[in-house]
Formats: C-alpha cells, structure tokens, sequence
C-alpha cells in the first residue's frame, strides 16, 4: 500500500538552529499517528511541514502519492480541500460568528447549496457538543468551547487527511474522551487519516494505531501503543512517567550560562 | 455516483451506487428534493454506495424534513457501513427509518 503521508529524511532549519534531524515517518490510509514528544521537540513544526505552510530544508514530503514541496501555490490551495487542520490554539475569525467561521472552507472549495452547508455546519456542531450555538460570535465562546469549534471548522468537508495539534489540551475529562471517540468514528466511518500531536497519554494510547515519539527534532521510535510503552529507552520512559530530562550539570559551564560568560 | 429513480406500486425508488461526496452530492439533492415533491412514498436505496460524506447526509436529512412536512413516507435502505457508519456519527440512525432490503421496506408499514 502507498503510504498517504510520506516523510523522508526531513531536516529543518530556523536561522542556524536545526529543529528537525532527518525525520523520517509512513503513515498509511485510515491510520491514526499520534506524535508525541516533549515541549520543543518539533511536533508542530512537523505539522506545519505536512501541509505544506512550510518547506523543508532537506528531505521531501509527500501526501496522497504528491511531493507537497513541487507544488505550486495554486496547486496547493486546490489539495487543501483534502486537509483539515486544527492547530494548537486555532483562532476563528472574530468578525464572523461561530457557524459561519465553520462554513468559510465550505464556501471557499465548493458550490454546495445554502441549506446543504447550514445543514452540515450543525451536523458538525452537533459531534462537538456544541448545538445551538452556531449564532455566537467566538468572543462569547470559553477556551475549551472555541477549541472544538476549531475542530468542526477542520472537519467540516470530511477531509481525506486531518491534522490536529493537542486538539483536547484544557478540555475537561469528558469533553476530551468524547473529541477521542469522535476521532474514531471519523476514521471508521469516512476513512480518514490521522495526525494528532498532543500530550495526553491517556487520548493518545486510546486513539492512536502507531505512535511517533520525537525528541530534539529527532524521531525516537515508531511502533504500536504496545511497542511504545514498552521501550526500554530513557527518554520515552521518561515522557510516560512525565519526568522531566535529567540534564548533567557541569557546574563551570552553568555558572558560565547565568552570568552569560563564556569559560 | 449512479443515480436511478424506479416508479413501483407501492411508492418510488431511488438508487444510489459508487461514492456520494462533495462533488455530485448537489446533483442527489436535487433528486431527491425533486422526487418527494411527487411521490407519497420514497425509498432511497443505498446499498450499493460505498462512501457517503457529510454533505450526502445533509441531503438526505433535507429531504427526509421536506417528506415529513407534505406526509412522505422516507425510507432508507441499506446494510452498506459505510453509509451506517456516517449516519451513526451524525448520530441520526436513530431519526432515520433504516431498513436492510427493499423486501424489508416494502412489507414494513411505514
Ligand atoms: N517560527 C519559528 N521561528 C524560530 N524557531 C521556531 C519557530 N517555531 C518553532 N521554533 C523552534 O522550533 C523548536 C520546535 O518547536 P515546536 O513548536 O515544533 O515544538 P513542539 O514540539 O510543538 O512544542 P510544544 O509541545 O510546546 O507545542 C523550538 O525550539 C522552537 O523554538
Ligand atoms: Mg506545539
């Protein structure tokens, strides 16, 4: 089977610093990866690499069978209706109401009938948990409730490929199993791919198929949520028992950093 | 997608095949829309489709409110998960009469 996100050997840099070492992942149709890793280690840059917002330094990436960095701007705009994206704080427009901001890529990439989307935005307002307030303006909206009105603006033209960064980070318990269950069922039922970057051990070991540990750019490990619980390495140990990284101290080189000093 | 619409005693049929997506759903809309303006009874026959989206939902739940308004008996046939599958995250399998074959259907009161 051709893998329908392909990473290969992608290496990014910002300014000199090289946040992503040769990453390499395979994800393929209906699978849901979640990507794990340590504030910093480089989950949402990957992401912001595999739709394409930004490009690689070295490597490629492909989506359904296409090299996302050989597209055009025009060509890209025309694959997004494939994607849905919810990012990590995903900000609705302020001058639009709630279920207008979820029907704007409706709008955008088709021709469907008026009562069709109002039809489809409640649909999706619905598996959110937030019937009725389609009228709203996002101001009038709590933290937790704007997240999953994000999440229905990616979802809302059933995309081939979603992606999700910490799609239920601040949700309360039930809310948040709830948003795992309907990741589920968007697989189940409509074939979707999956990325999901989040930090919640209990989201991710019940949701994803393989899991994609990364550390310092770097990928660690993929394996099933099995695999993963049990490697032996330090590090993923470390991020299962939320341990933070044992770093040695060299006391000449620390006074150094806080008086900003070279030795 | 394939669409048919079949006229039996008992009420018309409208079959769908293939995938019903963003694409040709306005063209089931129409259809559909179109045949519970003249018929008294509708089953809409979704066994042979492989993949529905969210906007072939909505336009079967537009439909199935217009019947309801003008007394239209709407019917769903099918046993395809993929169809059941949607429907149940949309949670309407449960506002839906869902039958697995048109024998089913037909012999059922509705
Ligand atoms: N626009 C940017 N310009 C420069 N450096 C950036 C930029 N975005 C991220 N970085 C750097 O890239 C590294 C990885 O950041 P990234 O946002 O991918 O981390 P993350 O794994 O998503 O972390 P978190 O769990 O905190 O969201 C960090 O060291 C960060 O400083
Ligand atoms: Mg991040």
């Amino acid at each position: 089977m051709i893998p329908v996100i392909e990473v290969k050997d992608v290496v990014t840099h910002y300014g000199s610093r090289k946040i992503l070492n040769h990453v390499n992942v395979d994800i393929q149709p209906g699978e849901i990866m979640v990507v794990m890793g340590g504030s910093g280690s480089g989950k949402s840059t990957l992401l912001r690499h595999l739709i394409g917002l930004e490009r690689v330094s070295a490597g490629s990436i492909r989506l359904l069978d296409q090299d996302i960095g050989h597209m055009s701007h025009h060509e890209l705009t025309r694959f997004y209706r494939k994607l849905g994206v919810a990012f990590q704080g995903g900000a609705l427009f302020s001058s639009m109401t709630v279920g207008e901001n979820i029907m704007l890529p409706l709008r955008e990439h088709t021709n469907l009938d008026e009562k069709t989307m109002a039809i489809m935005v409640r649909m999706k307002l619905e598996v959110v948990n937030l019937a009725g307030f389609e009228h709203l303006m996002p101001s009038e909206l709590s933290g937790g409730m704007l997240k999953r009105a994000a999440f229905a603006r990616a979802v809302i033209m059933d995309p081939a490929l979603l992606f999700c960064d910490e799609p239920s980070a601040g949700l309360d318990p039930v809310v948040s199993s709830s948003l795992d269950e309907l990741i589920l069922q968007l697989r189940d039922a409509l074939n979707m791919t999956i990325v999901v970057v989040t930090h919640e051990l209990d989201s991710a070991f019940r949701i994803a198929d393989r899991i994609t540990v990364l550390d310092k750019g770097e990928v660690l490990t993929i394996g099933s949520v099995d695999q993963v619980r049990a490697s032996t390495h330090t590090r993923i140990q470390d991020l299962l028992n939320r341990r933070f990284e044992e770093t040695i101290l060299d006391p000449d080189e620390y006074l150094a950093r806080l008086t900003g000093e070279s030795i | 997608m394939e669409h048919s619409v079949h006229v039996q005693p008992n009420g018309h049929i409208v079959s769908f095949s293939g995938e019903i997506d963003l694409e040709n759903s306005p063209a089931a809309r129409t259809r559909l829309l179109e045949v519970v303006e003249y018929a008294t009874t509708v089953f809409v026959d979704l066994t042979a489709v492989t993949y529905m989206d969210s906007s072939g939902i909505a336009s079967l739940v537009e439909a199935y409110q217009r019947a309801k308004k003008t007394n239209v008996a709407f019917v769903l046939i099918s046993t395809s998960p993929a169809v059941l599958r949607v429907l149940q995250m949309a949670r309407l399998d449960k506002v839906f009469t869902i039958h697995e074959t048109l024998e089913h259907a037909q012999h059922a009161k509705h």
